[in-house]
């Protein structure tokens, strides 16, 4: 009974509750007319579209940097990866590949700046990430205005310059890893195959990253700075590395994201996508110092999950549309009780 | 030799300060905006602002950073103006009554930050910031499905069609200005509206008195060093609330007194950026992270407005489109925030860094004895 106790402690309370929740949505989805199946569909969609995002969180995690509210720096690299792409006329693989192709080196370059950054200001990493974020999205929405982008299908029609708020991907890679090898099942399941094991493949990747030597000494930084450097790690070097290979997961995150979503979204878009992402880690049972990939895995699903299905389901039994604030509630109540998880004793 | 140091060290303290004035000086003529004009502007949101900033002091005082759950006094405010406009009071008297309702609300919703924050030592500004998430979503909840179901509402102007819920805006015809226009000077080509200024002056009294009262010191000291105003006797942890509830209490009557000179009040926006304004106008203002003066208020309303107010022309005049210029001045002033938080968590690593050298150094001449 004691070991439940500790379990149920030690998972916290408002994972289980959210836990809850997302079943007792899927158990009464059929009782209101919500269609099982095709929900399920939405779900993976979801999932895939935002999992890599999440991941981007857990190596700065691990190196005790704190969850990454900067996360937009590497979803910028990503928007003028897939801009560039398409500038250059790039379409289908070739244009996914080579959009992350030419996302990386500025995802590498921002990562450094914005790791060295955080290394000068330890113990305020997530503040001042936060506002970082805002900043870099801010100063790009003016370069998105000025840059000299011409593909037609890109600026705005009648000036002829500066990006468009949306840019269809439709007829370049739109869907293009949804789509492949894509599991139709019934009338309303798919199963985005494509996708989905774009994204384990990126998980396994990052499982092996964290066993091997370099990701060992990482974490080792982010549990114990001073023992770390005992045992000959520079801590700074770690978070460095940390910090950019964050923002280069954020980069191929963002355009995970576009191409499933079926749009490139910029200017004031990216200012708050790291809240949810970090909400959905911190669901999936990481803390501000500790994330696996179950987390990110479990929290993606859970997170997701909930937003699909509250809008549908919680609107038919209550008869209004209540999904926009029990996200609000339940993604950012879930950040808080992570920020206020370990406390300090002092009185 | 010691002055050039000194030009340099006030340099470094003021950077934000610094770079604001260099552009601002450069947009000010770009823009083609008149002076008259410009000081008009200027003169009305002082009023409009200071206040709101001024919510901002305590907590820098009692170290716990820049106060981003000052917020949920602005959702305080505006629930107590939703109920005054209900209700049809009119004028200052309705005004009152707006800050009457909201007190409690704040001291409520103070009281409950100050037990988040002081979860959350450390990471105060961080937490406030995402608590103001949270709190927007509580007050979507009761304003937008509770007020006109459960809370009882009387006038069905304010009330969306469905019933309840109230309105995505709320025209705030009955307490328009008011404050302003009560005691409105005219000094040549200007219009001063001196019952608000009159408020902020006795906010200014009431903030330098309460620095010398007892209250005040253990703030101070808690500001100090958390652990040895412990020993010291000073209950921290309560003087840590006390400090967040002052501060959500006059975010509250700040809001109320941005709002009536707005003259109507987006129901469920109106508080998203309250936070980042005021942080932006303070910091630019030449306050840090740990230290900010009633100086440092006006002048950061000064300057930060003066840039809102021209960059949209000045983004204009020189790119032809004046959404650059938007997107500039919400850059730079992200940018100052960012800035002075980095220039503070650098600064507080290097004197601890020399502490600990200083210790070293100590220690090996002490050796050498």
């Amino acid at each position: 009974m004691n070991t439940l106790k500790q379990a149920v402690t030690d998972f916290g309370w408002p994972r289980i509750i959210i836990f809850l929740f997302v079943v007792a949505l899927f158990i009464g989805a059929p009782f209101v007319n919500v269609r099982v199946d095709s929900s399920f569909t939405d779900v993976f969609n979801r999932f895939g579209q935002n999992a890599v995002l999440v991941l981007a969180l857990v190596p700065m995690v691990q190196a005790g940097c704190g969850l990454n509210f900067g996360l937009p720096v590497g979803i910028i690299a990503g928007l003028l990866g897939s801009t560039l792409a398409m500038e250059f006329g790039l379409v289908g693989w070739a244009g996914f590949l080579g959009a992350i192709a030419l996302a990386l080196p500025f995802a590498v370059a921002f990562g450094f700046a914005y790791g060295f950054l955080l290394n000068k200001v330890k113990g305020e990493e997530m503040t001042i990430a936060m506002y970082v974020g805002f900043s870099i999205v801010t100063f790009f929405a003016i370069l998105w205005l000025l840059l000299p982008y011409s593909s037609p299908n890109m600026v705005w029609g009648y000036a002829g310059r500066g990006l468009r708020t949306t840019i269809t991907l439709e007829g370049y890679w739109g869907r293009i890893l949804n789509d492949f090898l894509a599991l139709r099942i019934g009338e309303n399941f798919q199963f985005p195959t494509g996708m989905i094991l774009f994204v384990v493949l990126l998980t396994v990747l990052m499982g092996f990253f964290l066993r091997s030597k370099t990701g060992t000494a990482m974490t080792a930084v982010g549990s114990n700075p001073d023992f770390a450097r005992a045992g000959g790690v520079s801590a700074d070097r770690m978070r460095l590395t940390s910090v950019v290979l964050s923002t280069v997961i954020g980069a191929v995150g963002i355009l995970v994201y576009q191409q499933s979503f079926g749009f490139i979204q910029i200017y004031n878009a990216p200012l708050f996508m790291a809240f949810p992402a970090v909400a959905a880690l911190l669901i999936g049972g990481a803390s501000v110092n500790k994330a696996s990939m179950l987390n990110v895995i479990v929290g993606t699903f859970l997170f997701q999950s909930i937003l699909t299905m509250t809008p549908s389901v919680i609107n038919s039994v209550l008869q209004t549309d209540m999904s926009e604030v029990i996200r609000i509630l339940i993604s950012n109540g879930m950040i808080l009780y992570a920020l206020t998880r370990k406390t300090k004793v002092t009185k | 030799m010691s002055k050039t140091i000194d030009v340099r060290k006030i340099l470094a303290d003021n950077l934000v300060v610094v770079i604001f004035l260099v552009i601002t000086a450069f947009a000010v003529p770009v823009s083609g905006l008149s002076a008259q004009f410009i000081i008009q502007e200027l003169l009305t949101r002082i009023g409009r602002n200071a206040f709101l900033v001024f919510s901002l002091l305590l907590p820098i005082m009692a170290g716990m950073g820049i106060n981003f759950g000052m917020v949920l006094g602005a959702m305080a405010g505006e629930i107590g103006l939703i109920v005054a406009v209900d209700w049809g009071i009119l004028g200052v008297n309705g005004l009152a009554l707006a800050a009457l309702v909201g007190m409690p609300v704040a001291v409520l919703l103070g009281w409950l930050a100050g037990e988040v924050l002081n979860r959350a030592r450390g990471r105060e500004m961080v937490t406030g910031y995402i608590l103001g998430f949270f709190m927007d979503g509580v007050y979507q909840l009761i304003v937008l499905y509770m007020m006109g179901s459960i809370i009882p509402i009387r006038s069905p102007a304010i009330t969306l069609s469905r019933g309840y819920g109230i309105r995505n805006t709320l025209g705030l015809d009955s307490v328009r200005q008011s404050l302003d226009t009560l005691l409105a000077v005219r000094v040549g080509p200007y219009v001063l509206p001196m019952a608000t200024y009159v408020v902020i002056g006795l906010l200014c009294l009431f903030i330098l008195w309460f620095r010398r009262t007892k209250l005040g010191q253990d703030m101070r000291a808690i500001g100090q060093d958390q652990g040895v105003s412990h020993s010291a006797g000073i209950a921290v942890e309560r003087t840590r609330i006390i400090a967040i509830v002052i501060s959500t209490v006059l975010a509250m009557i700040g809001q109320i007194i941005f709002l009536q000179n707005m003259g109507n009040m987006a129901t469920y926006n109106a508080h998203k950026q309250t936070g980042f304004f005021a942080a932006a106008a303070l910091l630019v203002g030449g306050a840090s992270v740990s230290k900010a003066t009633i100086p440092n208020v006006f002048i950061g309303v000064v300057l930060l407005h003066l840039m809102y107010i021209v960059m949209p022309r000045a983004g204009a005049q020189l790119f032809g489109q004046a959404q650059i210029g938007e997107f500039f001045r919400d850059a730079l002033s992200y940018a100052a925030i960012a800035m002075a938080l980095v220039i503070y968590a650098w600064r507080k690593r290097a004197n601890a860094d020399k502490a600990r050298a200083g210790l070293r150094g100590g220690e090996a001449a002490g050796g050498a004895k």
